[in-house]
């Protein structure tokens, strides 16, 4: 591969002699000789192993949790329920001012999504605890439920979660995230054709190869060292050391290597259970997601509702975009009030169009907590708009890619979202498109600049 | 519980351990003796990260009882380098930027070396066949595809 480094050269002064050598990666030889350590591959003596009680149910009321029948069970060491956790009630973005507090490290009083975790058993072995937790019996009494965005937004739908009290995030600014550039309905009326089209994406799991886990073991200071494959250590160490209310420094968390994460392993959510189970026993605890947990009650990457309207001319420009993005959070927050957030700043996608007008929603349903994953909150936007300029394109006659040349960003454009265009470089990708994929364009298009309007 | 005798050689050493009736091959192997390089990505047979080589076959450790291995001879990827040196198949997956976050590799490997102990020649198709049992999540198979053509390749140059 050659660098053109005169594209970049005004950020790049150094000789990056690096590029387009290949180089080991530091961490292969331990992966092709089996010495890389994962979190897994640590073993301690009279290490106890969690199993979670799941709610089968999408929404439910807790009547009551009876453990005695499980408590019995041989090899069963503890079991954990809400009221053992110091601080039960959390939200991950909290460390960055983004509450409120609204999921629980164990459901109390209520399930609101199925597979919910509602009971920590922690046992000898692993059989131990599958079998002690198939014996904890939970009333529930089952609620309605709503598992569809627009749904979850209508007057009177089920409330999903009453840490918001309505089935959206309140922004600061209201019911969804608002961007408002120029005059959209001004830019509709001026427009020589506009299309509406609502695109639409289901929940995707990571799948990573190692599933989600942590082994935590106290150790003879009072603390606890927890190997783990988040991929959010400090996020993680921070959030755990609030719910257990344990000062930090009694927290010593090992990582780094993770087995595939995706995106689907920056929640917390093994981690401060597992601490809980090994300080409450003093032992070391194992808490490893099986397979099924893994495809199932791991966040995966949001629903999303894209309904994009366009403006554009016979010539090409497109003169308004209006947006709305749903993104469906399920019954938690996790990381999604941030997605929908992306989404709104991203939806103009890399060109330049003088009325935009976006509403972004984040939206509660009772379907499992979606969050983090590669490039959330754009990623499906970006194949929403994507699609969006090929139709648009075809319905001026124009060849697709030829569109986008005459709609690219180019440096000191102002962006919908008011932050101005800096070290753009889509017009001479799509040049080094042109070429390596035998795709021509006219050259007036191969003689554009992303530094220079007016060619 | 009673305990049950197993005695197996792991990579040409021999093991002898007491386990639980039930106990998986993986986690003997990892739990028990400490051979970690095996690993388990699903413990029901569909991802092949457990993936060992039982007298010769191919075998997934997660599916395997411990208590069938006796008097077996057992290969896994922690034993595949002589005194420091990678095997050539170890080489060309480093070399191909065959592994990422690594977990399926030790797996792979095991497959890859069943194919090439009875095809030392093997074509494209066979290549993929005989990883078929095996998941990736992040390299999209072509490195490692390559990297087992190329170790079959180093393989017939050196008996050559
Ligand atoms: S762990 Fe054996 S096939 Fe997945
Ligand atoms: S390298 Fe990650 S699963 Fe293959």
């Amino acid at each position: 591969m050659e660098l053109r480094k005169s594209y970049f050269a005004d950020q790049r002064k150094d000789d990056l002699h690096e590029i387009g050598q290949p180089r080991p990666r530091s961490d292969s030889p331990g992966h092709v000789t089996g010495k890389t350590a994962y979190f897994a591959d640590r073993n301690f003596p009279a290490m106890l192993h969690l199993k979670m009680v799941r709610s089968p149910h999408h929404h439910a009321r807790i009547r009551s949790i009876d453990i005695s029948e499980a408590e019995m069970h041989p090899g069963v060491v503890k079991i954990l329920t809400a009221k053992d956790v110091p601080h039960n009630v959390y939200t991950i973005l909290i460390l960055i001012q983004i509450g409120p507090e609204d999921e629980t490290v164990l459901a109390d009083g209520k399930v609101r999504w199925k597979g919910e975790a509602v009971v920590a058993v922690l046992a000898e072995t692993e059989r131990a605890a599958h079998e002690a937790a198939a014996k904890v019996k939970v009333d529930y009494e089952v609620l309605p439920a709503v598992f569809d965005m627009e749904e979850a937004l209508k007057p009177g739908a089920p409330v999903v979660n009453e840490y918001h009290g309505r089935n959206y995030y309140l922004y600061d600014s209201g019911e969804c995230r608002k961007v408002r550039f120029g005059d959209v309905e001004a830019g509709f009326a001026g427009a020589d054709h506009v299309l509406e089209q609502t695109y639409q994406s289901s929940p995707i799991e990571h799948a990573p190869t190692e599933t989600t886990g942590c082994i935590v073991a106290p150790e003879g200071n009072d603390r606890f060292t927890c190997y783990t494959n988040t991929q959010a250590m400090f996020f993680t160490l921070d959030n755990a050391s609030i719910i257990l209310q344990m000062p930090g420094n009694r927290l010593h968390f090992v990582g780094g290597t993770v087995g595939g994460g995706f995106g689907g392993k920056v929640d917390v959510i093994v981690e401060p259970i597992a601490i809980l189970g090994a300080k409450l026993t003093g032992r070391p605890v194992s808490f490893i997601y099986s397979r099924e947990e893994e495809m199932q009650i791991s966040s995966p990457r949001a629903a999303e509702k894209v309904v994009i309207k366009d403006g554009v001319m016979k010539d090409g420009r497109i003169v308004a975009r209006k947006v709305t993005g749903y993104t469906d959070a399920g019954a938690y927050s996790r990381h999604s009030p941030y997605g929908a957030q992306k989404g709104a700043g991203h939806y103009p996608g890399p060109y330049t169009i003088p009325n935009v007008w976006i509403d972004t929603y984040c939206v509660y349903t009772n379907r499992t907590p979606s969050s983090a994953m590669r490039g959330f909150g754009v990623t499906i936007g970006d194949f929403a708009l994507e699609v969006q300029m090929d139709k648009l394109a075809r319905l001026i006659g124009m060849d697709p890619l030829e569109f986008r040349f005459i709609n690219a960003y180019r440096d000191g454009d102002m962006k919908a979202h008011r932050q101005p265009t800096e070290g753009a470089a889509l017009i001479e990708c799509m040049q080094e498109a042109s070429r390596a994929a035998n795709w021509p364009v006219a050259e007036k298009f191969m003689a554009m600049s992303s530094y220079a309007k007016g060619a | 519980m009673a305990k049950i005798p197993v005695q197996f050689t792991l990579n040409g050493a021999e093991k002898a351990e007491f386990i639980d009736g039930g106990t998986t091959l993986l986690n003997a192997l990892r739990d028990k003796i400490g051979d970690t390089s095996p690993k388990g990505g699903c413990h029901q047979g569909t991802c092949g990260a457990c993936s060992v080589i039982i007298d010769g076959e191919l075998r997934l450790s997660c599916l395997t009882l411990a208590e069938t291995c006796n008097g077996a001879a057992i290969t896994t990827t922690s034993g595949l380098s002589q005194d420091g040196v990678l095997h050539p198949l170890q080489r060309a997956f480093l070399d191909a930027f065959a592994t990422q976050c690594g977990f399926c590799t030790p797996g792979m490997i095991m497959a890859a070396k069943v194919l090439l102990d009875h095809t030392p020649d093997p074509s494209r198709d066979d290549v993929v066949e005989a990883l078929s049992g095996n998941v990736c999540r992040c390299t999209g198979y072509e490195p490692i595809i390559q990297a087992v053509l190329t170790a079959a390749r180093s393989n017939s140059q050196n008996a050559a």
